[in-house]
């Protein structure tokens, strides 16, 4: 056949672009991606992601080397070396790559991811939690302590004003000693923190990258999460559901800090 | 099996002849084109915000005169990048992907491949393409009406996208957005009855069910995928419509303020869309793969001049595909505060679709074992979908498992494995199938030449984009930012941006090499061989372009299934589906 000398180059360099591709993915994967890690549960969550990652990346890097070699192999003969494979043949293979998935993927969550995910969302947080409330809006995160009674003064939306922003209710007694905070969160380090998410207006979603943690805010909810930050420091909170215009520019701060260094800001909180 | 005593005769006049046709060949090729259209319109809009995201807050004069809104000045505002994302992601998978491989390959291949003469009802295959039309100029005109497109995503999440003040989108354009959609619903309820009908009752004498080309099977599973789930949508709609204009709180909870004041709306909640909207949005992109995946098994035998391996398997495989995709959408809700045990459930089913989903991966790289391979431009863009399904497929372990999604949900990892996947996959498909029965379409061949410089500047420059945004989200880069440089730990990624635009930009530019070939190819192609690519399907075994009526007197008559290559014994390396058993032998 007169093609089949164009057909051997297309097959090399297919075959030669299939194989870079397939190493270009392993080198740059293998790089360091993810934020550094801020929280206890991320761990799990780290483990989850990297097993994932290299279960994938073996199994890219294999089926590109594959790939590479047939299309090197049976780009240059021009009669065909095997024609039809056996339903057994077939079976074997369909049964082999079921097994491998099955191992990879379900064993992968069941065994790595469930209980990470169990811990972070099925689980109460601890009674030593710290317990932050923050109500989401167009475009700011709202953060109120309990203060030293450990209740949140009621709220109601009928309430809301510019100057009350979370409709708190002045006539409730246990919200005199409420600490109110706009878009800084502080939390102390080792403890855990209870978050009570809610919405004023539409979806957001409260994301720490650096601690891994992400839970939309639904209007119409009181969604309670938990974590626990494992470093001091100052970390990044960003909304990561599209909630308008200035949803790209809805920046939080999240501040860690030793039992030390919180007690003196409540106090000054509580001062000034 | 229906057959007609004679062949239908063609309407005369140029209107009926090819505007409003019900020949189901013309109806394909009308699909297609306007497919192309709107993939120009949603192309242009992600250069717009690739131009955005590479030089934030460039001054752009000239894009002020055509939005003079949303580019006040020349620079862009937010709200309007938001209704490009919108509008990008809508047009992209419903009027670009879905009238291409579904609507067009749909409907010019079916009646071809199973050997009927045209399409169950005609008259609603046309008005199923009439539907859509509409619906892409509502779409299109949503740009110039009072607050811009739509601007809550292609996901339209209420509150956002119910309540008007929530973002300038949610005006006018928020409201064409749906009635758009529900134009598209309408359209492809349409299409999909038309096409399992169809392949029900109208396939020739000898073509069993277990003889229809992968693609046939694979649109079939698609439509009835479709059938089921695409309703879902349309009741959804119907109800954030009542929510906009009428009044009524499906969506919309209790306290919602906006804008100073508190809405009355009492007892709804976003969480109902969202399920409803998944519901369908899940099975959508295996709405749009599996004709794909179908058009690339169909393909690879003709150029390995061998029969698929594990026909069979590939069928049951789509079985389970599509009564797995019906059972998973709340992979898209791990996050969204829905009972940690069904996040449970739904990890688990998510991650078995990767079994049947694996099996075919495999059956595509065997199909090469042993074959003597030719490298056409078709053959080119076929291996570029087993790549991307390789690669892109195992981005689907990472975001089908709810732990390690609870870190990228919403981040360019998502934006990355949906473009490799319902973007790429899909569009090397189209192309694919665009080269390859484009001498059926036409009668002439569309340049080779073109078409290999078109895929060698389009594969490697789409595999990089997106390979990139998996990394960027594992990085934490949220999706839909108008911006990243309000954010420290976002400052290694800005830089990178103006590189991605720039291969976005060789990207785009490379489609026109494509577009020109296609027309010019009408007019100038080469005149095509009767069976240029020596294939076995039945499509091949009539004029081209065909006649109205697809046959002449005769329907032909199937003796064999559809990859008889290379058959022992057989006078050629290929034996049409028509080949008598005594002729060659039978294999299936």
């Amino acid at each position: 056949m007169e093609n089949r000398a164009s057909y051997r180059v297309a097959g090399k360099c297919l075959a030669i672009t299939v194989w870079l591709i397939g190493l270009g993915v392993i080198a740059s994967g293998s790089r360091r991606w993810l934020p550094s890690l801020a929280s206890e549960h991320g761990a799990g969550i780290d483990v989850m992601i990297r097993f994932t990652m290299a279960a994938a990346g073996a199994m890219i890097l294999t089926g590109h080397m594959v790939l590479g070699f047939f299309l090197w192999r049976f780009g240059s003969q021009n009669k065909i070396s095997f024609r039809l494979a056996s339903h057994r043949m077939e079976r074997a293979w369909s049964v082999a790559a079921v097994l491998v998935m099955a191992v990879v993927a379900e064993g992968g969550v069941l065994v790595l991811g469930m209980p990470v995910w169990a811990k972070v969302f099925a689980s109460a947080a601890p009674s030593s939690a710290l317990t932050v409330e923050v109500t989401t809006e167009q475009f700011a995160w709202n953060v109120r302590y309990a203060g030293p009674d450990g209740k949140f003064g009621r709220t109601s939306p009928q309430l809301i004003s510019l100057d009350n922003p979370l409709g708190v209710d002045p006539k409730d007694d246990s919200a005199k000693d409420d600490i109110v905070d706009l878009n800084i969160i502080h939390v102390v380090v080792n403890r855990p923190v209870k978050v009570r998410l809610r919405s004023k207006d539409v979806i957001h979603s409260f994301f720490l990258p650096n601690l891994r943690v992400k839970q939309d805010s639904m209007p119409g909810m009181t969604i309670d999460l938990w974590f626990v930050p494992n470093k001091t420091g100052t970390f990044e909170l960003a909304c990561a559901e599209l909630c308008g215009f200035g949803h790209y520019e809805m920046r939080g701060i999240l501040i860690v800090m030793t039992p030390e260094d919180f007690e003196k800001w409540l106090l000054e909180k509580k001062n000034g | 099996m229906a057959e007609l005593a004679n062949p239908v005769h063609q309407p005369s006049s140029f209107l009926r002849r090819y505007i409003f046709s019900q020949d189901h060949k013309v109806i394909g090729i009308q699909y297609l084109i306007t497919a192309m259209f709107m993939g120009i319109v949603g192309g242009l809009l992600a250069m717009l915000m690739r131009i955005q995201l590479a030089w934030p807050g460039q001054n752009m004069p000239l894009l002020s005169k055509l939005f003079p809104d949303g580019m006040a000045g020349g620079v862009m505002k937010p709200e309007f990048y938001l209704s490009l994302i919108t509008m990008h992601g809508t047009i992209m998978i419903f009027f670009v992907v879905s009238l291409a491989l579904v609507g067009g390959f749909g409907n010019f291949l079916i009646p071809l491949q199973i050997g009927a003469r045209d399409m169950a009802f005609p008259f609603l295959n046309m008005l199923s393409f009439w539907t859509i039309v509409p619906g892409c100029l509502i779409m299109m005109g949503s740009f110039f009406v009072e607050g811009g497109a739509a601007a809550s995503g292609w996901t339209a999440y209420p509150p956002l996208s119910a309540v008007r003040s929530a973002v300038p989108g949610s005006n006018w354009g928020q409201t064409w957005w749906i009635v758009g959609m529900a134009l598209f619903i309408i359209s492809f309820t349409m299409g999909g009855l038309n096409f399992v009908t169809t392949i029900l009752d109208q396939r020739t004498k000898g073509m069993s069910m277990m003889r229809m080309p992968l693609v046939v099977w694979a649109l079939f599973i698609a439509s009835v995928i479709g059938l089921l789930t695409f309703p879902a949508l349309l009741a959804a709609a119907i109800l954030l419509l009542f929510d906009r204009h009428f009044g009524t709180s499906f969506y919309l909870p209790s306290g919602l303020y906006f804008g100073n004041h508190l809405l009355p709306n009492k007892g709804g909640t976003p969480l109902l869309w969202q399920h409803l909207f998944w519901f369908l949005g899940h099975p959508e992109v295996y709405v749009l793969i599996l004709p794909a995946l179908g058009i690339t098994l169909d393909l690879l035998p003709v150029f390995t001049r061998k029969p698929v391996f594990g026909y069979r398997m590939t069928i049951y495989c789509l079985y389970a595909i599509a009564i797995l995709s019906m059972i998973v959408w709340g992979h898209h809700m791990y996050v969204s505060g829905m009972s940690p045990y069904v996040g449970e459930f739904f990890a688990i089913g998510t991650l078995s679709i990767t079994l049947p989903s694996t099996i075919i991966g495999v059956n595509m790289i065997a199909s090469l074992w042993g074959g003597s391979l030719r490298f056409p431009a078709p053959m080119l863009f076929v291996i570029g979908v087993i790549v991307f399904f390789g690669t892109g497929g195992f981005g689907g372990l990472f975001l089908g498992n709810a732990t390690s999604d609870i870190q990228l949900h919403d981040t360019y990892f998502v934006v990355g494995h949906f473009h490799l996947m319902i973007g790429g996959i899909t569009l090397l498909a189209a192309f694919a199938a665009v080269y390859y029965w484009f001498p059926k379409m036409f009668g002439r061949m569309m340049s080779d030449r073109l078409a290999k410089l078109h895929f060698w500047l389009t594969f490697p420059t789409f595999y990089a984009l997106f390979l990139v945004m998996h990394y960027q989200g594992l990085a934490g880069m949220p999706r839909r930012y108008y911006a990243f440089d309000k954010y420290e730990f976002l400052s290694g990624m800005v830089k990178s941006q103006v590189h991605i635009s720039l291969v976005a930009f060789v990207l785009g530019a490379a489609q026109f090499i494509f577009l020109f070939n296609f027309f010019w190819s009408i007019f100038r192609g080469a005149k095509a061989e009767p069976n240029p690519w020596n294939a076995a399907t039945l499509e091949w075994t009539t004029a081209s372009p065909p006649p109205h009526g697809n046959w002449g007197e005769e329907l032909p008559e199937v003796h064999r299934w559809p990859y008889d290559y290379s058959v022992p014994g057989a006078a050629s390396d290929c034996t049409p589906q028509t080949v008598p058993p005594g002729i060659a032998p039978v294999a299936m």
